[in-house]
């Protein structure tokens, strides 16, 4: 394809795995404790998403990436300052709730709206990316979402790979039941891509385009719009698990002894 | 007055899967709570077998979708068949299974028909006359009961929380429905790509969830790394154990970085906060360390045991039921030795 892709990346952000993470209820309904506190990174799979659509596009001359995001803008802010250095793209801000208990009716309508707004897009030549699941909400949803409310009916989820094939068609690959992946080929954009993990490693920090990158990132947050998300489930409860095991451990234990009782577990 | 309706898609040989009975049983359990008529929407290139199938199931109604076209799992063509089925039954609670099929599509039909859609359920109940879902958020790290005045409701059930629906087979009434294809579906399945029985190291339906963790790459008591021996008393184990091999991020990065590592491992194989929460009856974890983004990976795994060298390892401390402390390749290999 000559003319290249017009790639918008939908991706949020979410808590860094390693804290506790505990809901609690407050005016606006239910979030995480301390939630403005709690150190952001960009959602795993949404990150994935962004570092295919940089090759994708580095690939393809005349190819530009959109970064949709929706968030409070502070912690955008902190985690641009990670992202940004990673692969080249422009920053589409929206000032709003991040957290997994926003409803994805209304962020993925959010989303679509934001996406329609964004000066020259293409839609003809449009691939909307973004990971299948977040770290969050883990619904699975909202790309969907998007991609109705922009008309685009060619989606695809746990997507692994995409290749573009001579004449401009794309060959993708989604993981399905049992570790296989199914093969489906489309002519070309528009399409809704949901990213698992792709095939990339996380690129290194390049300086360089952190800079480039910066220069349009802090306008787009100065200038993003506030977002009033509404609707959503009523929830009648909110909890953390409270198993927890009674862990045995052996140890001092002869591996004989270890492995029998293993196997007589195994067998039981 | 609400409305259930299942939405299965129909397997190649005409057969209801077993995720699909799975979602039937809740489907027809949330209606009898309800009071509500039960009906049941099949897609598929060929729909009277698999209603017939099911035709006891205590369904007022069923409808399908049939054709070449729709045989094989497609956003484009499910999400208009399911949207076909949801507006000729005029359900208001739909329920499917969450099989890659179903969950591909299920959100997109809920957008299309102006309705919500819940993801990932794991149980589903009737309180004060209102369905109520229970589905995780976080990754496995938190659960909410929710119920929704909204309609309809799309709700795709998690696999395994269940037991398949055991109706008798008898003769049922089809009404056709139509759906309304965008113009010009230009997506074309053109096969699938399935690991080789030698490779096949993913089982959904084994009783064993094998964990690999990290440790086996790392040097061992004599300073060096043993990673060919490492592979071998993997995959020997899982060959006698017939069991599925789940593996820790940090593992599957080191592949993904180019490094040599195992080479049947990939992402495909990750459990935890950034991967797969597999459903299995027990779960043998080795060489795995952590703390709770990692063990959400076996937060359904039903019986627990651990071994590593490190005896306060989060990812057992409290979360597994035995810990061996004891190093893996030493036991594996003794365990090779007693398996038939």
């Amino acid at each position: 394809m000559s003319a290249g892709y017009h790639i918008v990346v939908c991706g949020g952000i979410v808590p860094d795995p390693l804290q506790t993470l505990e809901p609690v209820k407050g005016p606006a309904g239910w979030g995480l404790k301390n939630e403005l506190m709690l150190p952001a990174i960009l959602d795993p799979w949404a990150g994935h998403a962004l570092f295919e659509a940089a090759n994708l596009a580095k690939n393809a001359p005349g190819s530009k990436v959109w970064l949709v995001s929706m968030g409070p803008k502070a912690k955008l802010q902190q985690v641009m300052m990670t992202i940004a250095q990673k692969v080249p793209f422009e920053l589409v801000v929206l000032d709003g709730p991040a957290g997994g208990f926003v409803e994805a009716q209304a962020v993925g309508t959010a989303l679509a709206e934001a996406i329609e707004a964004i000066p020259g897009l293409d839609k003809s030549r449009l691939l909307v990316f973004g990971g299948w699941m977040s770290a969050s909400r883990g619904a699975g949803a909202t790309l969907q979402i998007v991609g109705e409310k922009l008309g685009i009916f060619e989606q695809f989820q746990g997507v692994d790979k995409l290749e573009v094939q001579s004449g401009g068609a794309l060959r993708l690959l989604e993981r399905v039941e049992g570790g296989s992946y199914q093969e489906s080929t489309l002519d070309g954009p528009p399409a809704v891509v949901g990213w698992a993990t792709g095939e990339l490693p996380e690129p290194p920090n390049n300086p360089q385009v952190g800079m480039q990158n910066m220069r349009l990132v802090m306008p787009a947050l100065q200038k993003a719009k506030p977002v009033k998300v509404e609707g959503g489930p009523e929830y009648l409860s909110v909890q953390v698990p409270s198993q927890k095991r009674e862990t045995r451990v052996v140890k001092d234990t002869p591996v004989d002894e270890i492995a029998k009782e293993i196997v007589d577990w195994l067998k039981a | 007055m609400d409305k259930v309706l299942l939405i299965a898609p129909v397997e190649c040989d005409g057969s209801l899967g077993k995720a699909s009975l799975e979602a039937l049983t809740a489907a027809r359990d949330l209606a009898g709570q309800l009071g509500a008529p039960l009906c049941v929407g099949l897609v598929g290139a060929d729909v009277q077998a698999a209603a017939d199938s099911v035709a006891g199931c205590g369904a007022a109604e069923f409808y399908g979708v049939a054709g070449a076209e729709y045989a094989q799992p497609r956003y484009a063509t499910d999400a208009a068949a399911f949207a076909a089925l949801c507006k000729a039954s005029g359900a208001t609670v739909a329920v499917g299974a969450a099989t890659s099929r179903v969950s591909r599509a299920l959100p997109g039909v809920a957008a299309r028909l102006g309705g919500v859609c819940d993801t990932g359920v794991t149980a589903l109940s009737v309180q004060d006359g209102k369905p109520v879902a229970t589905r995780w958020y976080y990754r496995q790290r938190m659960y909410a009961e929710i119920a929704r005045p909204a309609r309809p409701w799309f709700v795709a059930l998690s696999t395994g929380c269940f037991a398949p629906c055991e109706a008798a087979p008898g003769k049922a009434q089809v009404a056709a429905a139509a759906p309304e294809l965008p113009a010009g579906v230009r997506s074309k399945v053109t096969g699938m790509i399935c690991p080789s029985a030698e490779e096949q190291t993913i089982r959904p339906d084994a009783a064993l969830l094998f964990v690999a963790g990290a440790g086996w790459t790392k040097k061992q008591a004599d300073g060096q790394a043993h990673l060919t021996e490492a592979e071998q008393l993997i995959l020997g184990f899982l060959g006698k154990a017939q069991a599925s091999l789940g593996t820790s991020k940090s593992l599957v990065d080191l592949s993904g970085e180019g490094q040599q590592v195992m080479s049947f491992l990939t992402h495909m194989h990750q459990v935890g906060q950034t991967g797969a929460t597999p459903r299995h009856a027990k779960g043998l974890a080795t060489c795995c360390h952590g703390e709770e983004p990692h063990t959400v990976g076996w937060r359904f795994i039903g019986e627990r045991r651990a071994v590593n060298l490190d005896a306060s390892c989060g990812w057992a401390q409290g979360k597994a039921d035995v810990l061996y402390v004891a190093d893996a390749f030493e036991v594996m290999r003794k365990v090779l030795e007693l398996m038939p």
